[in-house]
């Protein structure tokens, strides 16, 4: 029998599934920092989760509130600052990053600037902070995404942080590091990853109750398909029990 | 004689730099500051009368509600000052700023209550106008540009920011690197003329240390023009000389030295005292609308004459729970 589980917590163990034992992982505020907190206890105990302003390597046993805040790094392996982990990054030593975004399109490129001009907002989000560098130097990027018609479009209104930009070869052409980019979207919906040629967002496994037209209909460019799409599994008692007793016992995120 | 041969720029980003770079300008400042061991310990109303002008460029170390040169920024704000062009990174120190309407432009890279959402005194500012002029960075971006300033020299070359929007709303440009022929972005250097940081343990000539990671510190002390520090402690030299390699800020960058005590609060300082949680969560209801902003300024900064009226409304029972 599986428990009763939130959007927010199914979001965190999919996101904590995608993180591999052993490399290191640049962690941005939120669910990422549950979701490398839930890899540690489970199966990713050598995770190496990487902050901007400087903790290297921390044993995440309180969720940070902040990305510079004791909590990471505590029990860190290095306590530097953020041009040694930037550096650190642009030199190629960091796996997997982590981002999200108020918009994404079909080649991942992602907006955290603004909704409407720039010169005269809509809205002014956060801007980029670190998620350019990260989506710039990161060989694998992972986005986590609310799965909606407003949010995946066609055409973003800021390129803050860079997914494939216009498609095959611009990331080369535009001087990004070879064989960098997009992994990975994961959202309330569904997991999907890119093909390898056109470098378009592809539909890999569906989250539990969710039929491929809802992801369709949520989605507002064509997606591509795997020729198999499986279906992720919902958290497991295991991994709710960590989450709820050990990763967020005050329940932030619940 | 070789020829003249151009190095082809590729791409500029539209924004005229906020603040010009002049590096024999720099040079000859920094020839005209203090290599003595004086005593710089003054106030914090004392600083901020003697080194801040209207319309200057002006940076704070570190971010978001960690390690923030808060009792300064509450003192800069009462001073009336305005007209600033900002670094914008370090994040509660600016929601004060804004709520005072004291910033014009900004080298913006993240302004955001992080877990706790959008900076509504931020969106106030910005959608209305107020601020008239934003340029885009990321966050290594803006730290590398200290980092060109710190080694004086006019720009840095990075692999960040290539091929969007961030790029072309900011000051960098694009050019073809003559060695690998490869595209790379130039990152303009950032002098700022008023710093301010907050310590962990100084001395009285500004000799610095910091406990945690530190954040930009090392960079953006050595890109000011005039460093305001405020510290946990005030301590001996010879403290300081028995771990010289703690010391991240040497004290002939420094001009002023303000002992300030729970000096990032409500934000945390490391190994010293955590975040005040509770305080911070009702600053994030109030700043969500103006009426409920201005009610909290008044009430924790425009009712207070100085960072020691302070920490006796916060109270030393308050202060004892938070310290670590």
């Amino acid at each position: 029998m599986t428990q009763q589980y939130s959007p927010s917590e199914l979001l965190i163990c999919l996101a904590s599934r995608v993180m591999e034992d052993g490399t290191t992982a640049f962690i941005g505020t939120g669910i990422p920092m549950l979701a490398a907190s839930l890899a540690q206890a489970m199966h990713a105990p050598n995770l190496v989760p990487i902050f901007e302003f400087g903790g290297t390597g921390a044993i995440l046993e309180k969720l940070p509130l902040a990305v510079g805040d004791m909590r990471t790094y505590n029990k860190a392996l290095a306590a530097s600052g953020i041009c040694d982990v930037m550096e650190t990054a642009q030199r190629g030593f960091v796996e997997f990053g982590f981002l999200g975004g108020a918009q994404i399109d079909k080649y991942g490129n992602l907006n955290s600037t603004v909704i409407g001009n720039h010169a005269h907002p809509k809205v002014r989000l956060p801007g980029s902070g670190g998620a350019n560098d990260v989506g710039s130097a990161c060989w694998r990027t992972i986005a986590i995404m609310i799965h909606d018609k407003r949010r995946f479009m066609e055409k973003i209104d800021f390129i803050t942080t860079p997914g494939f930009l216009s498609g095959p070869g611009a990331r080369e052409e535009a001087g990004l590091p070879r064989g960098t980019g997009p992994y990975r979207v994961v959202t309330n919906l569904c997991v999907m990853g890119y093909d390898d040629i056109t470098k378009c967002m592809k539909l890999l496994s569906l989250n539990p109750g969710v039929t491929i037209e809802k992801v369709i209909e949520s989605s507002g460019f064509e997606l591509l398909f795997a020729e198999n799409i499986t279906h992720n599994e919902p958290p497991t008692d295991g991994e709710l029990r960590i989450l709820r007793e050990k990763v967020d016992p005050d329940g932030l995120y619940r | 004689m070789s020829q003249n041969k151009s190095i082809p720029i590729f791409e500029e980003g539209e924004a005229s730099l906020i603040q010009p770079i002049d590096l024999d300008g720099f040079r000859e400042h920094n020839r005209k500051k203090t290599k003595k061991l004086i005593d710089k310990t003054i106030t914090e109303k004392e600083a901020i009368d003697k080194y801040v002008k209207n319309g200057d460029y002006v940076g704070f170390e570190l971010y978001g509600t960690v390690r923030c040169p808060m009792s300064l920024t509450r003192e800069l704000v009462r001073s009336g000052k305005t007209d600033f062009r900002i670094v914008g990174q370090g994040v509660h120190e600016l929601d004060l700023m804004f709520a005072a309407n004291m910033v014009r432009e900004i080298d913006f890279t993240y302004i955001s209550l992080e877990v706790y959402g959008i900076s509504d005194n931020m969106r106030r500012r910005v959608e209305s106008g107020d601020v008239t002029k934003i340029v885009e960075w990321s966050n290594a971006a803006i730290t590398w540009r200290f980092k060109a300033a710190s080694m004086g020299i006019p720009f840095i070359p990075t692999r960040s920011m290539l091929g969007t929007d961030t790029l072309k709303k900011s000051s960098a440009k694009v050019i073809e690197c003559p060695f690998t022929h490869q595209k790379i972005a130039l990152l303009p250097a950032l002098f700022v003329d008023v710093g301010f940081i907050h310590v962990n343990r100084a001395d009285i000539h500004g000799n610095c240390q910091i406990d945690g990671i530190s954040g930009f510190a090392f960079e953006m002390s050595r890109a000011c023009k005039n460093l305001i520090i405020s510290t946990e402690k005030i301590v001996p030299t010879d403290e300081i000389r028995e771990h010289p390699d703690r010391t991240i800020i040497p004290y002939y960058l420094v001009d002023a030295v303000i002992h300030a005590p729970y000096g990032s609060w409500p934000g945390e300082m490391a190994g010293m005292y955590e975040r005040d949680e509770p305080h911070y969560k009702m600053f994030v209801e109030k700043q969500k609308t103006k009426e409920g902003m201005d009610e909290y300024m008044k009430e924790w900064i425009y009712d207070l004459s100085d960072h020691q009226s302070l920490i006796d409304k916060v109270g030393k029972k308050r202060l004892q729970e938070l310290t670590l």
